[in-house]
């Protein structure tokens, strides 16, 4: 027999598996269960873009393209990250199209940290970075952003952990679970702490698109002196609704993405090609349904931060992404007591804000990626499960 | 503003005040005042159900006539599409371009009724030179909505 325990690598099995599989399944067995717990959009992706992809397959473009990506999705990529963001990568050395955002996650952390090596992760975020970062031999150094502060990191937080070991930050914004955003002024308090160092920025701004503020996303690239120090992260999934599709992008420094670049080679070496014709589609010719999906996120969002306020769940309004982050601390229960409770007595599934790493106790997440009607109907129970408690 | 909210209510006529203040962040009071006024200007004609009929024992039949007319030198076709309209066996009334004038719903019990309607009532109007009648067989979508079985929201649930 042989003992797997000694056969595994040990990081790996250090990582101990997602503590809410347990409530899915037991959420999948019930049948008139309401979730708000999905974390992707409930629209289809835009008919042309699937056109596209169709259209690619039609004209037999099932080959694998460039390592890097399709030369033509760079060029659009990098117009469509200028035409948005203010910053310039050059197509031919400074993207990598990578198999979602997820991928390029992966790959930047990889390229950069050596074994011992700390990356800074504000939390509660989305639960890939620590992860990842473990098994790159790398030392996770966790910032609790808070409630008060609209779950931003700030200055001060930075600084408090800065080491001379110190290799990265992990910049999650707008934050899924939270909805929380860094605005310029925000960005710019950052940039004055890395300016100087070596520290680099891995900004992931999948949900850059969905950003609810009257400036609109900003990223940390576009603050003077951060573009060499920073890997924007990005990728079609929740803007263009493209979550099957696993197709993300890295923009930065040539010398780091040559690096990734081999990462990526190795281990996937190229993302899918149909979706690859797909998302050229995507960046040229969406713009107009993109902006209605987000027209229907906004209107969702309104409709879900009013109804937990009303039924005494303090909501602070999600600036970004698309969820809602309420805190259930007037209920006296803890996270995971609340969302097991709600969804046995009213079959309401929410995800408890634990999930999501250190400072997500006492709030849960709620998604709006469902129909106001869906959303009202879930608030509605939530609604009833506190009055009984 | 009233724009979002009328493309709201032609979404769902159905939403409530709350949920309609929510979502557009404005008062209750005001979107009260809005609807009202928009019901007042005739902007919002009315509210109905849509209903598959198909789904349960169907009573009626209807059919889109194609009716060609000689339009009236001083009225046009305003005179003659309204007496069609004023039917209560008609359910819409259109003006088209291409090659016929008239687009018009009828409804009735039985095809008889909507053939005889045609000929007694419509082919015997003066302008009208020509009508063709075609029944509905089946209806799949109605007023943006579909009547069949959509797909089931399949998403996975994963920690995303």
């Amino acid at each position: 027999m042989i003992d797997y325990s000694r056969v595994l690598n040990s990081k790996v099995c250090e990582i101990k598996p997602s503590g809410i599989r347990k409530f899915f399944d037991i959420a999948a067995t019930m049948e008139d269960v309401i979730s708000l717990g999905v974390g992707e959009p409930d629209f289809q992706t835009p008919w042309v873009i699937r056109k596209a992809g169709i259209m690619s397959l039609e004209r037999g473009k099932t080959k694998y393209t460039s390592n890097r990506g399709l030369e033509k999705l760079r060029e659009e990529i990098s117009s469509y990250v200028n035409r948005k963001q203010k910053v310039k990568y050059n197509s031919q050395n400074e993207i990598l199209v990578s198999v979602g955002g997820s991928e390029a996650i992966d790959a930047a952390i990889r390229a950069i940290v050596n074994a011992g090596d700390e990356v800074i992760i504000p939390q509660p975020s989305y639960v890939c970075y620590e992860p990842i970062t473990m098994l790159s031999g790398g030392v996770p150094v966790i910032i609790e952003t808070k409630a008060e502060n609209d779950f931003k990191i700030t200055p001060e937080e930075l600084s408090s952990v800065i080491t001379p070991k110190t290799k990265a930050l992990i910049l999650p914004y707008p934050c899924n679970p939270t909805g929380a955003v860094m605005e310029r002024t925000d960005l710019e308090k950052i940039a004055e702490v890395l300016t100087g160092t070596d520290i680099i920025v891995i900004s992931d701004e999948i949900y850059s698109e969905l950003t609810f503020t009257g400036d609109g996303h900003v990223s940390i690239a576009e603050i003077d002196g951060m573009r060499e120090r920073t890997v924007l992260i990005s990728g079609f999934s929740k803007a263009f609704s493209m979550t099957g599709w696993r197709l993300g992008y890295a923009c930065g420094p040539e010398e780091i993405i040559a690096q990734m670049t081999k990462i990526h080679q190795f281990a996937i070496m190229c993302a899918p090609t149909t979706a690859q014709y797909a998302a050229v589609e995507a960046l040229t010719a969406c713009d107009e349904a993109v902006a209605d999906m987000k027209a229907e996120y906004d209107r969702r969002r309104k409709l879900m931060v009013a109804g937990f306020n009303r039924m005494g769940l303090e909501c602070r309004e999600p600036k970004g992404a698309f969820y809602t982050f309420p805190s259930i601390k007037s209920t006296g229960l803890s996270s995971d007591e609340f969302c097991e409770k709600l969804l046995e007595s009213e079959h309401v599934a929410v995800v408890p804000g634990t999930a999501f790493g250190r400072g997500g106790e006492g709030f849960i997440r709620a998604s709006y990626c469902y129909s106001a009607e869906h959303i009202t109907e879930a608030l509605d129970r939530i609604e009833i499960f506190i009055k009984k408690l | 503003m009233s724009t979002e909210l009328l493309k709201l209510l032609s979404r769902n006529a159905r939403y409530s005040i709350a949920q309609l203040a929510d979502m557009l962040g404005a008062s209750q009071a005001d979107i009260e005042k809005q609807i009202k006024a928009l019901e007042k200007d005739g902007v919002i004609c009315g509210y109905k159900a849509v209903i598959d009929w198909d789904s349960i024992d169907n009573p009626f039949v209807s059919a889109i006539i194609e009716i060609k007319v000689v339009p009236k030198a001083d009225l046009g076709f305003e005179d003659v599409a309204e007496k069609i309209a004023s039917f209560d066996e008609v359910e819409s009334v259109y003006l088209m371009s291409g090659g016929y004038d008239l687009n018009v719903v009828v409804k009735g019990k039985t095809l008889q009724d909507v053939a005889q309607f045609v000929a007694r009532e419509l082919a015997t109007i003066d302008s009208v030179t020509s009508t063709a009648t075609h029944f509905v067989m089946r209806r799949y979508k109605e007023l943006d909505i579909c009547l069949f079985e959509g797909e089931k929201d399949d998403r996975g649930n994963i920690l995303i």
